[in-house]
């Protein structure tokens, strides 16, 4: 089958590659019919997470339709419609019975390494580092499913895939990132990043019905999709984010602060970005968490911040003295997809949302190299791209 | 290789360029005086090659260099108004050196000119009709009440001294 495969950094290709085939009795086998570029899907691109291997399959966001199920595949036949969430899950563990997906204890396959790493094992993880299992990804012909009795959403056919495709991954972490700040009529949520993440972020948050949705961003394609959902814009390349953020709250600040940037931050708008860029050139820090420093400073004290944004391993200069002495309360995490998909399928279907809004690019697998760098540097006004294999 | 990745790659070379230019010139600022004919300007020479090697890492850190380019052409306007102080001294290469970065000069301006034209390039789509609800925002506001917020997910009322509803 052909797959869009890591061979480096800013190095993706479409291979031959062998297919999956089942390998334990909770697997299944999907068809892809779509699956998409993710933001996280960049920062392997740009190997700023470690863990990656040359010749691992991209792509964490897919559905498709089951092609063959393991003999304990339970409640899934050949010939289902299904989207696959990016957390694979085994639903039996501890943390997987509280709802608690992403940091399911059985699916990591490298569970000793993640022990290791990170203190104890997260669930494992599509097309992503070997640190969360190294499963072969969804940017491909056919996907092999783990636990795949568990790790699936249902989808009937009257909606399209590009109408469910994103309950994979953006749409619920937006939604998880909204529902963390646990929204207030009276609240003011401000989000920076205004990529897909952001987007389902914003209209979350409408939804939830926050009084006011501020969105950051410096990219004016981005900005005009944003306001488009009902938040009030600030370029952060033309006027001052702190300042503007005190404007538009009567200099009291949010209440709810959202990251949707996590530490690909703009490497040169800023003077600690600057500083950020420069250690990870020599390796001295991995990530640039100037968003988390804004929103420590920014936010209101007694607020909270919500970090859906991807961090991969070590910060540095965060002011935590601020964050402490303000009362912030922080809720981070990769999302719990599964916790929130019924609901959010059901909203779907009601109509109250539609979230293929968000998609500016459609190509083939052959595209997808070219599309990787297309994405990073949003080219050609690029906010979101469906690959139909 | 199109014309946009070559002008990226002349780019990152003229990084590469500041760096080590930078590195000289900060190890090696007696040297270069002397070579130059700018004897007890050592302080000042040291200084450029700390703005070469920040202006280098800008370069290569960036993913739109262009603005660091410009920079660097201001640097070279700066260097050859030192240099031309050097000319009248009987001893010193300052006519060579500023041959020389007349010439990287010319490159920086091109290699500025091209970036900046690409940028103007772009086209900026609007998204202004992709809202992605049935209704404005406005109407669409708090559609989703009936969620209820999990416990755990819930701020403890202690946290929300802010809000009339707490």
């Amino acid at each position: 089958m052909r797959a869009l495969v890591w061979h480096g950094k800013q190095d993706i290709r479409c291979d031959n590659v062998p297919d999956p085939r089942i390998e334990q009795p909770r697997d299944a086998i999907i068809k892809v019919t779509s699956c998409a570029i993710c933001g996280s899907d960049l920062h392997l691109y740009d190997n700023f997470m470690p863990g990656m291997k040359n010749g691992d399959i991209m792509g964490h966001e897919t559905m498709g339709i089951v092609e063959e199920v393991g003999p304990d595949c339970r409640g899934l036949k050949k010939g289902d419609r299904v989207v696959i969430p990016f957390t694979i899950i085994c639903g039996d563990c501890d943390q997987c019975k509280r709802g608690n997906f992403s940091v399911c204890e059985r699916s990591n396959r490298n569970k000793d390494m993640a022990d290791k790493v990170f203190g104890h094992t997260t669930a494992g993880l599509f097309g992503y580092t070997h640190l969360t299992g190294g499963y072969p990804g969804g940017q491909a012909e056919y996907l092999r499913v783990p636990f795949a009795d568990k790790t699936h959403i249902k989808v009937p056919q009257s909606l399209t895939d590009e109408q469910v495709l994103f309950l994979s991954d953006i749409f619920p972490t937006g939604w998880q990132a909204a529902v963390q700040c646990d929204i207030q009529p009276e609240d003011t949520v401000a989000i920076w990043g205004c990529g897909p993440v952001g987007q389902m972020a914003i209209r979350s948050a409408i939804l939830l019905g926050a009084r006011q949705v501020i969105a950051i961003d410096c990219v004016p394609e981005r900005l005009s999709m944003a306001a488009a959902g009902g938040a009030t814009t600030i370029n952060f390349e033309t006027e001052s984010t702190v300042e503007r953020l005190n404007e538009l709250t009567k200099g009291k600040g949010p209440e709810k602060c959202i990251d949707c940037v996590g530490l690909e931050a703009h490497a040169t708008a800023t003077l600690d970005s600057i500083y950020d860029r420069a250690k990870q050139a020599v390796m001295l820090e991995t990530d640039r968490p100037h968003v988390l420093r804004e929103m420590m400073y920014v936010c209101r004290p007694a607020g909270v911040l919500s970090i859906p944004g991807v961090y991969g391993g070590l910060v540095d200069k965060i002011p935590f003295g601020m964050a402490m002495n303000k009362g912030l309360t922080f809720r981070m995490g990769q999302t719990h997809v599964n916790r929130w998909s019924d609901d959010l399928l059901r909203r779907i279907e009601q109509g109250q949302i539609d979230p293929s809004f968000v998609i500016t690019h459609r190509i083939g697998l052959e595209q997808g190299p070219e599309m990787y760098k297309t994405f990073r540097d949003k080219l050609d006004s690029c906010i979101k791209v469906v690959i139909r294999p | 290789m199109r014309r946009a990745d070559r002008t990226l790659g002349v780019a990152r070379g003229l990084g590469w360029f500041s760096i080590g230019l930078g590195v000289v010139e900060l190890l090696a600022p007696r040297a270069l005086a002397r070579g130059l004919g700018l004897r007890g300007q050592e302080g000042l020479i040291a200084g450029y090659g700390a703005r070469e090697i920040a202006t280098g890492i800008g370069i290569l850190a960036s993913r739109d260099p262009t603005p660091w380019i410009w920079g660097r052409v201001a640097g070279d306007a700066l260097d050859l108004g030192t240099l031309a102080t050097g000319l009248g001294r009987r001893r010193g290469g300052a006519g060579v050196a500023l041959a020389a970065v007349a010439g990287v000069t010319l490159l920086d301006v091109l290699c500025a000119r091209a970036l900046s034209s690409r940028r103007e390039r772009q086209p900026v789509r609007s998204f202004a009709d992709r809202r992605g609800m049935p209704k404005t925002p406005g109407q669409m506001r708090g559609a989703a009440s009936d969620f209820e917020v999990p416990k755990d997910f819930r701020i403890p009322e202690a946290l929300r001294p802010w809000t009339s509803a707490a």
